[in-house]
């Protein structure tokens, strides 16, 4: 059978298509349902096409709100971590000191624990300093696991740099404010643009600590999270699809000017 | 020329630190570096264990107030009455785990050595959900899943569900609200997890070996078993942790795709601090599962040999 043996020979292709089939259609469902006009409260069958939730975004009480709340955090989040994560991940490479050890597993332990772990505990501490819970101890939070993170994705961008262009540049009289601004932080940059773009991934979409930790603050997460108890209005379903298809068109250019940039330098 | 294009072949080792003569003031510039991320692990991340560890101890009520006790019948209390959801977390978990695994595998591998110039475009099909909050996705398998829906539909006419509700993972012909769901929804949450670090250590492998195996009379599958599958190790480990690390302690997959019969221990340790305000039990409840789960993890990797994971 000549299709059993076309198969056979591309099965490794077809189980990876249906795995990326099965990772795709949940943000199929939630484009098309972005176009539904629900019966009831909650948006999980098609009744009929309607624009009516893409034309007013805003138009449920406090979901903008949430919203911007969450890229608030997540901006703040990305700054604090990324700034602190680049340090240690610079003294961690390009330093021996003591205490190494213990160091580094206090940076991989917040990545091994359970979240539902670190939230609770975090959530001890403000009860017992007897903290406000709000935008504040949210945002402590997520500068706390998003630390790990981006520690990692400066550390093996570091780690792979040669430090002859640095010594070059020391040699040829640059001091080192002068060393680092113009040799050393352009080359560590992909790496901390890594680490930032997954902190503020992370944040923005952090549930379980942020539910832990904001008392009565709601971020978009959160939004989503009360709305499943009580009815899904279809603009949830058309902020989702307009984020996505943002990154990803962001991806594509970003893509397209590497690309270009890469054949200017050829040529 | 721009220094961030094409660098020079690094040397021989690059972490080889550049000897520099020591003051003092140099010699503390590391400690300056670490200062304050450091801190802020020691009182955000660590002092928090600790201050749970003792909220564990501790005996009374919201209105008296708590006082440390010694009182480790809370945690033999809390393991007696929520074994069944410790439990069920672990096997939801580890289930996922092994799903993502057979499933990620062979997409790892296509973008690693057969996608071509479709590869970025697959990496880019396979990070771009994150960008929708999960929370919205994990709602979307509701309709996906629904009672009378065509995936159900597909099933039932298939005669799985019937195999399924006789293992008991799903009841009748609902697929919603049963463990099949969970656990549905906890491997797709965490896909892409799996897959990233798996494309990472396959990437790294030289095409040479393939056909170096090839060359010496390994068929395909035995090519697989043992040259590429020995050396995606790494990715393997690192994937699998990433995976069950976080599913263990999940209950948003839970809590919106399962039932009351389907708690995870996530939703308890929730529960328990947010709404009955039982602080010891949760703070008991969340302890072991961090024991649980470090031990778990430390005993992996140490039998898998793979420490440079760090």
């Amino acid at each position: 059978m000549p299709v059993l043996r076309w198969i056979r020979r591309n099965l490794v292709v077809i189980a990876g298509l249906l795995t990326l089939a099965y990772m795709i259609l949940p943000n199929i469902v939630v484009m098309v349902f972005s176009f539904n006009k629900p019966k009831g409260r909650f948006n999980y069958a098609w009744q009929q096409f309607s624009l009516d939730a893409w034309k007013d975004p805003c138009g449920v009480a406090d979901l903008c709100g949430s919203l911007s709340l969450s890229l608030q955090i997540a901006f703040w989040a990305t700054l604090g971590a990324t700034a602190l994560g680049t340090m240690i991940a610079f003294a961690l490479v390009r330093y021996r000191f003591r205490a190494r050890g213990a160091i580094n597993s206090l940076i991989f332990l917040p990545m091994a624990m359970p979240e539902v772990v670190m939230a609770a505990s975090l959530l001890t501490l403000f009860l017992n300093m007897g903290a406000e819970l709000g935008f504040w101890t949210v945002l402590i939070a997520h500068i706390m696991f998003c630390l790990s993170f981006v520690v990692t994705a400066v550390k093996a961008r570091v780690m792979s740099m040669d430090p002859r262009l640095e010594e070059a540049a020391r040699d040829l009289y640059a001091g080192p404010v002068q060393t680092f601004l113009r040799v050393t932080l352009p080359i560590a940059a992909p790496g901390i643009a890594a680490g930032a773009l997954l902190a503020f991934a992370l944040s923005f979409d952090d549930f379980i600590i942020t539910n832990f930790n904001a008392g009565s603050t709601v971020t978009f997460p959160m939004f989503v999270w009360g709305s499943a108890q009580r009815g899904t209005p279809v603009q949830i379903n058309v902020i989702g699809t307009a984020m996505f298809v943002l990154a990803v068109l962001m991806v594509l250019v970003g893509q397209l000017i590497a690309s270009r940039r890469k054949s200017n330098a050829r040529n | 020329m721009s220094l961030t294009e094409a660098p020079p072949a690094p040397p021989a080792d690059p972490r080889e630190p550049v000897l520099r003569k020591p003051s003092t003031r140099k010699r503390l510039v590391p400690y300056w570096l670490l200062l304050p991320g450091i801190l802020w692990l020691v009182v955000f991340f660590a002092l928090p264990l600790v201050y749970q560890a003792s909220t564990s101890v501790q005996t009374g009520s919201l209105e008296q107030g708590f006082e440390v006790t010694w009182h480790f019948q809370t945690y033999v209390d809390a393991l007696r009455e929520y074994y069944p959801q410790f439990i069920r977390s672990l096997l939801y978990a580890g289930t996922a785990t092994i799903l993502c695994l057979l499933l990620g595998y062979p997409l790892a591998y296509l973008i690693a050595f057969k996608a071509g110039r479709w590869r970025n475009l697959v990496l880019v099909l396979v990070i771009a959900p994150f960008f929708t909050s999960f929370l919205i996705r994990t709602l979307a398998w509701k309709t996906i899943l629904a009672d009378g829906g065509a995936v159900v539909d597909v099933l039932n006419t298939l005669h799985v569900l019937d195999v399924t509700s006789w293992l008991g993972w799903t009841e009748s012909n609902r697929v919603l609200a049963t463990p099949m769901a969970v656990v549905c929804g906890l491997t797709y949450n965490f896909l892409p997890f799996m897959i990233l670090p798996l494309y990472t250590s396959l990437e790294r492998i030289d095409g040479r070996l393939h056909e170096a195996a090839g060359d010496l009379y390994a068929t395909p599958a035995t090519t697989f078993r043992k040259v590429t599958f020995p050396l995606s190790m790494p990715g393997v480990v690192s994937g699998t942790l990433l995976t069950f690390i976080p599913a263990s302690g999940d209950y948003v997959n839970a809590e919106l795709l399962g039932s009351t019969d389907t708690k995870m221990v996530g939703s308890v340790i929730q529960s328990q601090f947010l709404r009955v305000l039982d602080y010891p039990t949760a703070a008991a409840l969340s302890f072991i599962l961090m024991a649980i789960v470090l031990l778990a993890v430390t005993v992996y990797i140490r039998r898998s040999g793979t420490e440079d994971l760090v």
